[in-house]
C-alpha cells in the first residue's frame, strides 16, 4: 500500500535526517530452515557444504579485520575471538557429526548444536560468561547465512543510499557500516550509551537505536525517513510528506552548514553578556568535532567509557594517556573532567555482584569511589597527572548529597596529590575543583555546598529525575518529566545565587543546556556556562548572538509567573520562538507541540 | 615419546578466563600437536576450545587442572601455565 505514512519511534542517538530505502540485515526471523533427512549417499556431500561455509565465514572474518579503522584496532581482538567461534570444535566437529549420525542437513544439525550450546551458557552464573551467547549465535547465522545460500549482504559493499535496518549491530558491523558510508541505521536493541551508539555519533552517521521490533515494522526496499534527533521514523512516505521532508532536509543542511560556519564567533549577546558554551563529550574521537562546532571547552568529560568498554579495569596509564590527549587537543580551552558516575555492577559485575533494586539511588558514582578507594584513587591520580600538561583541567565530583561528602572526596583527593608530591610526579596545584548538583539535597543546601568548591555544575538529567521522582526509562511516567516545570526552574535560579553569593561560577550540563528554545531562560537565570551535546553548540551560540540579556530578563519574569510547564511551554512557543524564524523551522515547533 | 602431564593452576588475573583471555589460551593450545584439556570439577573441556573454555566458567581463584598428552605435552603445560602466571599479559 504506497504512502501509508507509518511513524514509528525509536531512541534517536545520532542527530541528522536521512530519506532513502531500508536494507534489512540479519534476516533470520524471514528463513524458516529446513529439516531435511538425507540419503546415505549425499551425506560426505552434506558434510563438505558445511565445510565450506565455515571456512567462507573465516575468510569473511578474516576480511573484516582489515577493514577496521586503525584507530578501532584495538577491537579487532572481537574479531579474533568471532574466529575462533567459527573454528569451534565444538560448533564444527558436533555438527559434523550430527550430519553423520543422525541423518540431517547441515542448517538442521547446526541448529541443533547451537540449542545446546546455548543451554551450557544458559547454565552459567556470571553474567559477562552468560552473555557471551550472543557472540555464539553471531557466528552461526553467519555460518547459516552461507548454508542457506542467501546473498551474502556484505554491509561494507552497499552503496551510500540504504539506511541499515537491523536487530542489533555488533561493533564488527559498525566498523563495516563507516566503510560503506551508509546513509543512516536503525537498530531494534541498544541504547544511548551503547557501543553502536557512541561510534554511530563520533562517525556521524544519523541513528536510531531501541526501536522494537523493527524487524518486523519495516519491509526491505521500503522507502524510509530517519530523523536521528528525534529518533523518528516515516515508513513508507506519502508524496506530500516526502516533498516536505526533502525540503526540511536541504532546509536543515543550508542551515546546519551556515550555523557551523558562524559557530566560532562568540556566545555573545547583543548587550555584549558572554556566556561560556561548551560541550559535553564521551570519547576521544569526539574532541576535534567539538572544536570544529565552536563549543568554548568541555564542559563535561565523562569518563565511563574505558571502564565500560573494556572487561577490565584500566590502568593508570591508560587513564593518564586519554586524559592527557584530550587536555593537549582542547588546549588552551578547558577540559571539566567528572570523575566515575557509575556502579561497578556496570563494568566489573564479577567484582561487584550485587544487584540492587533501584540502582539510581544505589552505590554509585562518589558513593561507590568513596567505598572502592583503590579504584578512584587510581582514576584521580591519572587526572592529576594529566592536569600538569596544559594546566586546562577542572576536576568535578558527581552526585555530592552532603557536604561531608564533597569533604571525603577532597580528602581522598589531598592524599593522592601527597603521594604524587612524594614521587615527584607533577601535576597542577591550582586544578579548579567543583561538584555537580543532581541530588535535591544538595540544590537545599547549594550555600553550604558553595564553600567547599571552585565551581558547581548543574546536572539536570539527574536532578529532574530525582526532584520529580520520575524514572526516565519507565514508559508509565516518562511523558511527565519536564524540565520546564516551575519547581526546576526555581532549583536553577536557587543554585545559581547560592554559587554568585560565594562568588563562584554556575554552569549547566545536561540536555537542557542544548534545547535551543530554553536559552533564554537559562540566559535569564544567569548561569555562567552551558554545556551540552556537541551538535547543539551551533545553534545554541547563534541563538544566544541574537538576543539581549535584558530581554532575556524580561522574559525569565514573565515565565516565573506561570503555574505550569505546558504554560512555560506555550509562552516560549508564542513569544521566544517567533523571534527566531530560522531557527525554529516548523517541524520543530510542531514536535515541541506534540 | 608420547608423555601425559598434569598439572593444577590457579587463575590470578582479575576477570577469569573471559573471552579475549580464552582467544589467547586457544591461539596458544592450537601450535601443540599434544592434546589438551582443561578440568575444573566434573567438567572436562577442550583446551583448543573457546566455547569449551568459556563455558568452563573460570573466574579469579578458580583452580584448574590441565592435562596434556602428546610428544610436545611438557612444553605446552609449561607454556598454558606461564600465559596463566603472566595474567595473560593484563598487566593485572
Amino acid at each position: 500500500m504506497p504512502g501509508e505514512n507509518k511513524i514509528l519511534y525509536g531512541i534517536g542517538v545520532s542527530p541528522g535526517f536521512a530519506i532513502g530505502r531500508a536494507c534489512l540485515v540479519n534476516k533470520k526471523k524471514v528463513k524458516a530452515q529446513k529439516h531435511i533427512f538425507l540419503q546415505k549417499e549425499d551425506i560426505s556431500k552434506e558434510v563438505e557444504r558445511f565445510k565450506k561455509a565455515v571456512l567462507m565465514a573465516v575468510n569473511d572474518l578474516e576480511q573484516v579485520k582489515t577493514l577496521i579503522p586503525e584507530k578501532y584496532r584495538e577491537q579487532s581482538h572481537i574479531v579474533d575471538a568471532y574466529i575462533l567461534l567459527a573454528k569451534d570444535i565444538m560448533i564444527y566437529d558436533t555438527t559434523c557429526s550430527k550430519i553423520m549420525d543422525e541423518n540431517i542437513n547441515a542448517e538442521w544439525a547446526l541448529l541443533k548444536c547451537i540449542e545446546d550450546i546455548r543451554e551450557m551458557f544458559a547454565n552459567i552464573d556470571d553474567d559477562y560468561l552468560k552473555s557471551r551467547i550472543h557472540d555464539v549465535k553471531y557466528v552461526s547465522e553467519h555460518i547459516m547465512n552461507n548454508l542457506t545460500g542467501k546473498e551474502e549482504q556484505s554491509l561494507e559493499k552497499l552503496n551510500g543510499r540504504y539506511i541499515i535496518v537491523a536487530d542489533d549491530l555488533s561493533p564488527i558491523d559498525t566498523a563495516r557500516l563507516h566503510v560503506g558510508e551508509t546513509m543512516a541505521f536503525i537498530t531494534s536493541l541498544g541504547g544511548k550509551t551503547s557501543h553502536t551508539a557512541i561510534v554511530a555519533r563520533a562517525f556521524e552517521i544519523p541513528a536510531i537505536v531501541g526501536l522494537e521490533n523493527v524487524i518486523q515494522e519495516i519491509n526491505d526496499n521500503e522507502l524510509l525517513i530517519l530523523d536521528g534527533a528525534t529518533g523518528m521514523v516515516i515508513v513508507d512516505p506519502d508524496s506530500d510528506t516526502l516533498q516536505k521532508y526533502y525540503e526540511q532536509q536541504e532546509r536543515f543542511e543550508a542551515y546546519s552548514a551556515r550555523i557551523v560556519r558562524e559557530s566560532h564567533l562568540p556566545a555573545e549577546t547583543t548587550d555584549h553578556y558572554r556566556i561560556n558554551v561548551m560541550a559535553n563529550v564521551e570519547l576521544l574521537e569526539e574532541v576535534v568535532s567539538v572544536i570544529d562546532r565552536g563549543a568554548e571547552g568541555i564542559g563535561l568529560y565523562r569518563t565511563e567509557f574505558l571502564y565500560m568498554n573494556n572487561k577490565e579495569l584500566p590502568s593508570e596509564d591508560e587513564l593518564y594517556s586519554d586524559y592527557r590527549e584530550i587536555a593537549e587537543i582542547i588546549y588552551p580551552k578547558i577540559n571539566t573532567i567528572r570523575t566515575l558516575d557509575i556502579g561497578g555492577d556496570k563494568f566489573a559485575a564479577h567484582l561487584f555482584p550485587d544487584t540492587e533494586t533501584n540502582p539510581a539511588m544505589g552505590l554509585r558514582a562518589i558513593r561507590f569511589c568513596l567505598r572502592e578507594r583503590g579504584i578512584f584513587k587510581t582514576q584521580l591520580r591519572a587526572i592529576l597527572r594529566a592536569s600538569s600538561i596544559c594546566k586546562n583541567i577542572n576536576l568535578m565530583f558527581p552526585m555530592i548529597s552532603g557536604v561531608n561528602e564533597i569533604r571525603q572526596a577532597k580528602s581522598v583527593l589531598e592524599e593522592v596529590k601527597n603521594d604524587l608530591r612524594q614521587e615527584n610526579q607533577p601535576f597542577d596545584e591550582d586544578m579548579k575543583i567543583g561538584l555537580l548538583i543532581e541530588v535535591p539535597s544538595a540544590m537545599v543546601i547549594a550555600d553550604l555546598l558553595a564553600r567547599e568548591v571552585d565551581f558547581f555544575s548543574i546536572g539536570t538529567n539527574d536532578l529532574i529525575q530525582y526532584s520529580l521522582a520520575i524514572d526516565r526509562v519507565n514508559k508509565n511516567v516518562a511523558h511527565l518529566y519536564d524540565p520546564l516545570h516551575p519547581a526546576v526552574l526555581r532549583m536553577i535560579r536557587q543554585i545559581v545565587d547560592a554559587g554568585h553569593n560565594q562568588g563562584i561560577p554556575v554552569t549547566i550540563c545536561g540536555e537542557m543546556a542544548g534545547e535551543p528554545m530554553y536559552v533564554p531562560i537559562l540566559l535569564g537565570l544567569g548561569l555562567d556556562g552551558l554545556s551540552m551535546n556537541p551538535f547543539s553548540v551551533p545553534r545554541v551560540k547563534k541563538i544566544i548572538r541574537q538576543i539581549s540579556m535584558a530581554q532575556a530578563k524580561l522574559f525569565l519574569d514573565d515565565i516565573s509567573l506561570l503555574s505550569t510547564a505546558s504554560d512555560v511551554n506555550k509562552y516560549l512557543l508564542e513569544n521566544v520562538v517567533p523571534l527566531f524564524p530560522d531557527d525554529f523551522p516548523t517541524y520543530k515547533v510542531s514536535s515541541i507541540l506534540d | 615419546m608420547k608423555q601425559e602431564i598434569l598439572n593444577t593452576f590457579t587463575i590470578v588475573n582479575e576477570l577469569g578466563l573471559h573471552a579475549r583471555a580464552a582467544s589467547k589460551l586457544v591461539q596458544l593450545a592450537e601450535k601443540f600437536q599434544s592434546e589438551i584439556k582443561f578440568l575444573k570439577g566434573e567438567s572436562e573441556v577442550d583446551a583448543k576450545s573457546i566455547l569449551g573454555l568459556l563455558t568452563l566458567a573460570c573466574m579469579k581463584g578458580t583452580q584448574i587442572q590441565v592435562k596434556a598428552i602428546g610428544r610436545d605435552a611438557e612444553s605446552a603445560i609449561e607454556q598454558i601455565g606461564r600465559l596463566i602466571g603472566d595474567k595473560f599479559g593484563e598487566g593485572r
